[in-house]
């Protein structure tokens, strides 16, 4: 615009302002460059800004005796540059499955084309190769056994997929599997009334076990498959992911710190309120019965040693209702719970344990409570554990680690705030170093970031919890850093995160909870007779 | 378009200091931006309600879009913080600013009915202070202050220059 009137006229100060009058005047140039002090400036108060921010995250960091505290560096590819080709069987092949296989590196077809559409599937090819042939697959429902033939066939793998030419066969029962001379170890993926005794069979077999939560789901299980997987060589690794997530590496550091001072009670919680959630998932999306009949799945097989029912689609979807494959919300969800605490606290077996609870909002045919509470002492620990779970109401409570000095919330993220009564931190409380209502600290491996006084942002969405971790700068899956550690264990020997001493004392301590429910009445753990009384 | 440029001292003044905090304000936004190393405009989009809901989610779904719309948005903001305060090319930053700033007030607009979970830092029905500023900027768009006070100045006599000398630029270069 303007461009005829723009020929350079001479002029005067006076009308200086008139485009007409455009005169390269000392003033004028001045005027001009205006705009640089104030960029100047801007970049003065910005490096003063940046200097006041570190500074104020260093004091308290300084405090906390977190100064050294970084991002997490690089994880040591212990296998060396390529292991050598593991052989695995998975037995049973539902949704867990899937996730375990993606973990190992095999993706079904349709879930790579739906990866690529959200542009996640990069992320998940740059997963480390760990060499794995999935050389068997059993389950007793033809449309999963076709579902897992599909995923290992799958077309697209990381780093190349692995160095064999080796086909997956099809099993129809686990002991035929058992007996494959082309499977070194195997995946359980079944319901839980399975658990125990495949692993005792995998074990007489020769074969590794990675078995998913819950190990057993009685006390004559549960001894006799620790002690199958205690005296032999094999490796055994629980499905417990959770440790694997970088924002353990932190809470250690924060445990060993005692910055939360002296902790007398840990408050997990479960908090769902959909009908997947509370384990009915028999349905599709329209509301028809999913696939599976008498004639798809082998029932007496599915049943194994628990009374025969005639064949249920409530029961084969829904198994978690019931105490006779389950322990319902103790096997499911809180030995997840119990697993984040031990790894941490390493409290092993409860004194006792007192749980209430009811089905008071999931009127079905189901057995096991819908609201539950459990209080398990460790009076030598001088601490308490509570878990509280509904099923009937999502409020978000998170998982909670109280100190004399300091709380400490962990799930996907992690904050640390300071008490108001703290006796550590007064000084500095009252000095306003330390602000009891804000987290003094916080972690979240999705922003990268470590965030010592957080923003309001910060603080909103340190409370949601993530099933993938950040490492390296890549979004990582914790469940393939645990398959991972397992498969670094077979090749060179060592014993996993998630190894059966843990998967015992979790294993006592959900049967203790279960007990007590069953029996309504507070149980006691004798060390001696390895018993609950 | 009829151009009148004669503005009082006093209104320009107004105007330049007006421009500046605008260009302050937004420059900082895209520099906090660049120095937080896990920004993502992601958790934005999540609770983007009304018209641009649907534009939000396609972008929520799909990686490279969402960090190409990250790269944007942090040097978008950065390049038009420095053009408003410098006073270059100002009338394309203040157009620039005051569309980028009405697509944040349409992704989240305090219209009655529309409720987020992340808390307002003040009290809005209908009209917020992205909205204001917004149209502040088109304010400076319209007032041209830059040919006086900023480097417009230069480019304004670079280009009339090109024009006396018969220079051709090609701008599809």
């Amino acid at each position: 615009m303007a461009g005829k009137k723009n020929k350079p006229v001479q002029g005067n100060e006076a009308s200086s302002h008139s485009e007409k009058k455009q005169v390269l005047t000392r003033r004028g140039v001045l005027k001009s460059l205006a705009g640089i002090p104030v960029l100047g400036v801007f970049a003065y108060g910005l490096l003063e800004k940046q200097s006041y921010d570190h500074q104020k995250k260093q004091n308290v960091l300084n405090e906390l005796g977190l100064d050294d505290i970084k991002r997490p560096g690089i994880i040591k590819n212990t296998a060396g540059k390529k292991g050598s080709l593991l052989r695995v069987g998975i037995v049973g092949f539902g949704s867990r499955a899937n996730a375990l296989s993606r973990g190992m590196g095999f993706m079904h077809p349709k879930d790579i084309e739906f990866s690529r559409k959200r542009g996640t599937l990069d992320n998940w090819l740059a997963q480390e190769n760990l060499n794995i042939a999935v050389t068997g697959i059993c389950d007793v429902f033809d449309l999963h056994a076709q579902k897992g033939l599909e995923t290992v066939r799958g077309g697209l793998y990381p780093g190349g997929g692995p160095d064999t030419t080796l086909e997956v066969k099809r099993f129809r029962h686990y002991h035929e599997m058992l007996e494959s001379k082309d499977i070194d170890a195997v995946v359980i993926a079944t319901p839980e009334h399975h658990h125990a005794q495949m692993t005792i069979d995998a074990v007489h077999a020769g074969k590794h076990v990675y078995c998913e939560k819950s190990f057993t789901r009685t006390e004559e299980e549960l001894y006799a498959a620790y002690d199958t997987v205690k005296n032999s060589k094999i490796v055994f690794q629980l499905g417990h992911q959770i440790a694997k997530n970088i924002v353990f590496k932190h809470a250690r550091k924060i445990i060993k710190k005692d910055i939360l001072g002296k902790i007398t009670l840990i408050e997990a919680t479960t908090n769902r309120n959909t009908a997947h959630g509370a384990w009915i998932r028999h349905l599709d999306k329209q509301g028809n019965p999913k696939p599976g009949d008498k004639k798809s799945i082998d029932w007496a097989q599915w049943l194994g040693s628990r009374p025969y029912v005639p064949f249920s689609i409530d029961r084969y979807y829904n198994w978690t209702k019931w105490f006779d494959y389950s322990t319902g919300l103790l096997g499911q969800l809180f030995t997840h719970e119990f697993d984040a605490v031990n790894q941490l606290l390493h409290i092993g077996i409860p004194e006792s344990v007192v749980s209430s609870g009811g089905i008071y909002y999931w009127k079905d045919n189901r057995e096991i409570p819908d609201v539950l509470q459990s209080v398990f002492e460790y009076p030598e620990r001088e601490l308490t554990l509570v878990y509280s779970a509904n099923l009937a109401n999502s409020r978000q409570r998170g998982r909670v680690f109280m100190g004399h000095d300091a709380s400490m919330e962990l799930g996907g993220s992690l904050s640390v705030t300071a008490d108001i009564n703290s006796t550590r931190y007064k000084d500095k409380i009252a000095k306003g170093i330390i602000d009891p209502s804000y987290p003094m600290f916080s972690y979240n491996p999705l922003s990268g970031g470590i965030d010592a006084v957080s923003s309001a942002t910060e603080k909103y969405y340190a409370s949601r919890g993530l099933t993938d971790t950040f490492i390296n700068g890549k979004r990582t899956d914790v469940t393939h850093l645990h398959i991972k550690d397992w498969v670094d264990c077979i090749r060179n020997g060592g014993t996993p995160g998630a190894n059966i001493d843990l998967a015992f004392e979790e294993g006592v301590t959900v049967l203790m909870a279960h007990k007590s429910y069953i029996e309504k009445r507070r149980v006691k753990w004798d060390p001696v007779k390895r018993k609950i009384v | 378009m009829k151009t009148n440029n004669t503005n009082t001292t006093i209104q320009s003044v107004a105007l330049i200091i007006l421009r500046l905090l605008i260009g302050w304000h937004i420059l900082f936004e895209g520099i906090s931006k660049l120095l937080s190393p896990g920004w993502s405009s992601a958790e934005f989009l999540k609770e983007s309600k009304w018209i641009l809901e649907g534009f939000s989610r396609w972008v929520l779904s799909n990686q490279g879009v969402l960090n190409a719309i990250d790269l944007l948005n942090t040097w978008g903001l950065i390049a038009i913080g420095v053009g408003l305060i410098l006073g270059l090319f100002t009338r394309t930053a203040a157009i620039s600013g005051a569309l980028l700033l009405f697509i944040y007030y349409l992704s989240n607009p305090p219209l009655i009915g529309l409720e987020y979970s992340i808390p307002t830092e003040g009290n809005y029905l209908v009209v917020s202070k992205t909205l204001i500023e917004s149209v502040a900027l088109l304010v400076i768009a319209v007032f041209p202050t830059s040919r006086g006070f900023g480097l417009d100045m230069f480019v304004s006599r670079i280009f009339s220059a090109m024009k006396l000398f018969k220079v051709k630029v090609d701008f599809r270069e």
